[in-house]
């Protein structure tokens, strides 16, 4: 049951409690059951129409809800026998990332993900996601790892950033950062990268340069934070709903720009209203990429990489 | 006011064009000590302040200048501009900005790359431009890093990139971040083909500028007090709720951290590169397709 429930799927909510509320005064009666059932789609049906027209801040809200599945979720859904490898071997073990091996469809792979707190207490324990130096460079060996293996390595991502502390910055952030980007351009295993919540800046992508890159249906990527963006462009902070709709971040955006290869469609109402289904749409678009990509020899992979984002910017000449 | 904006104006005053226009015989104080100092003496002196050694902002022109050899500088990807992808707008719209920057900054866009050679050593090599847009990356910015990475494979000699950028430019949104992931690409193939890149980092070098290429250097140097970091020290300071000790992010902070290779005077710069290039060499070409 939600934790919290957002403006827009109050009305939702609502009409579900009231269901649930006739259904059990209802008694199993045949009338009421019909009544029951009529209901039951016209709030499937409220639920479709009003998540069809999201607004882009809307999203953004849905992206950071704190009832979201997280990685370990997902991990827990589409795989199994998950092997969590913990540890960067130079200084700790960040768990804002996690990553290990296990299987998914009949493969070993190597999964890597951000992953955000449930409540205070884990949240402390999870960094709220955003990564210090160790946690990219625990990613960066759990990579070469699976390279040395040749398992394809699947990404999750869902952090608001890289974390902006005093310790991250001592232990090299920058360099945590842009060594995993130039790791990631010349692995030689299949990679895939699904933005499952928020992909926020350099701490998103620093596990984002993938053969593909795939995005939850509700899911946002941007180069800064609305918020952020909006206390230094407009000098107010409060401006956070004019610039996620400026910065162009749902994933839909993403497709038209020609970075996102797949949308996955999500539960009706978001994938915390229906892990089950989410995950299962997730597994099936990652068993299809993986396929395609495990057909590619190495050098083919590489090459077909760097053209990839070789080609993404927006140029004009004179 | 933002601080990149207050940067910018500051930088504005000092652009090629208005330099030209002011007069002989006007003073220049120095920021640090308070020094003052002919003006024309000081951009003899690299803008290096003759009593403290202060290194004050230094216009993209002149640093071209003063770091390749005479008369070897060849610029090229001239015909580069920034489009508006997103059709992007805060209090005012990019395309303005834009505009704008191209008619006052000096430079056409944050970046300027070419050949030339650096204490003799024939270089593929790029500069920032801070005063354009406070040297944020967005699409032409990234491509002619890349276009730096990928001359210097094509020649097979050395890149060395001066980096000053606030970080990516918000107003090309995903576009800009997306930049960050194809230049460390392509210093990825620099690397492998056993040609050596040199980063130097200027003050400020921050976010996804330094998040990339600029810490993905064989060798990173640093001008005297240059700050470089991946958040700017005012985010860092409303994550922490504290404040930061003395000369956090600073190049001699770096040193100490294990950052930097060295702190290098502009004064000596040209030179010393030119002695590291020599010193680390390139590995002999291969008839093979350059490594992936």
């Amino acid at each position: 049951m939600s934790t919290k429930v957002l403006e827009f799927e109050r009305p939702i909510v609502e009409l579900e409690g009231k269901i649930k509320e006739l259904k059990h005064l209802s008694g199993g009666s045949r009338e009421m059951a019909q009544e029951i059932e009529r209901l039951e789609e016209k709030a499937r049906q409220l639920q479709k129409e009003r998540f069809a027209s999201l607004t882009p801040w809307e999203q953004v809200q849905l992206a950071k809800h704190p009832d979201r599945p997280y990685t370990l979720d997902y991990i827990g859904e589409i795989t199994t026998d998950f092997m969590e490898l913990r540890g960067d071997r130079a200084f700790a073990d960040d768990p804002a990332i996690v990553g290990g091996l296990c299987r998914f469809d009949g493969r070993t792979v190597m999964i890597i993900g951000h992953q955000k707190g449930r409540n205070t207490k884990e949240n402390l324990y999870r960094n709220f996601g955003m990564a210090r130096p160790e946690g990219y460079r625990k990613a960066q060996r759990l990579m070469r790892l699976a390279e040395q293996f040749g398992h394809p390595i699947l990404c999750f991502i869902d952090t608001a950033g890289a974390y902006p502390g005093l310790g991250a910055e001592e232990r090299g952030q920058s360099e945590a950062i842009a060594s995993s980007l130039e790791l990631l351009a010349r692995l030689t295993v299949p990679t895939i990268s699904v933005v499952i919540g928020e992909g926020g800046s350099g701490g998103a992508l620093a596990i984002g340069l993938t053969d593909r890159i795939l995005m939850l249906e509700h899911a946002v990527y941007s180069v800064i934070s609305p918020r952020g963006c909006a206390s230094i462009l407009w000098k107010d902070p409060e401006a956070e709903q004019t610039a996620a709709a400026q910065l162009k971040m749902t994933s839909h955006d993403l497709q038209s720009l020609g970075i996102c290869d797949e949308i996955i469609p999500e539960a009706v109402g978001g994938a915390h209203r229906g892990l089950t289904s989410t995950a299962a749409a997730l597994a099936e678009a990652l068993r299809k990429h993986i396929d395609e990509l495990c057909a590619l020899d190495a050098d083919a992979l590489v090459a077909q990489r760097y053209e990839k984002y070789r080609r993404i910017g927006h140029l004009e000449r004179e | 006011m933002a601080w990149w904006r207050r940067k910018k104006q500051q930088l504005e005053t000092q652009t090629p064009e208005e330099k030209v226009s002011v007069p002989k015989g006007v003073w220049s104080k120095c920021e640090a000590c308070g020094e003052i100092t002919y003006t024309e003496e000081l951009i003899a002196n690299l803008r290096v302040c003759p009593v403290c050694g202060h290194h004050a902002p230094m216009p993209t022109a002149e640093r071209i200048e003063a770091m390749l050899d005479e008369g070897t500088w060849e610029e090229h990807d001239t015909d580069l501009r920034s489009g508006d992808p997103l059709s992007f707008a805060d209090q005012k719209p990019y395309s303005q900005r834009l505009e704008k920057a191209l008619r006052t900054a000096g430079p056409r866009d944050a970046f300027r790359s070419g050949v030339g050679t650096m204490a003799g050593v024939p270089v593929s090599v790029g500069f920032f431009a801070f005063e354009f847009m406070g040297g944020s990356m967005g699409s032409v910015v990234g491509e002619k890093v890349t276009c730096v990475f990928e001359r210097a494979l094509e020649l097979h000699r050395p890149a060395v990139v001066f980096s000053a950028s606030g970080g990516a430019r918000m107003q090309e949104g995903v576009l800009s971040l997306m930049q960050m992931a194809k230049t460390s690409a392509a210093r990825g193939r620099l690397r492998a083909a056993g040609l050596p890149y040199i980063s130097v980092v200027l003050h400020p070098t921050t976010g996804g500028v330094a998040a990339s290429f600029a810490t993905l250097g064989d060798l990173i140097i640093a001008e005297p007090k240059a700050l470089v970091g991946f958040a700017g020290p005012r985010v860092i300071m409303q994550t922490i709720g504290q404040e930061l000790p003395k000369g956090f992010q600073r190049a001699e902070f770096l040193l100490e951290h294990g950052m930097v290779d060295r702190i290098v005077s502009r004064l000596e710069m040209r030179e010393q590169l030119g002695l590291m290039l020599q010193l680390l060499g390139t590995k002999p070409k291969t008839d093979q397709p350059a490594a992936q």
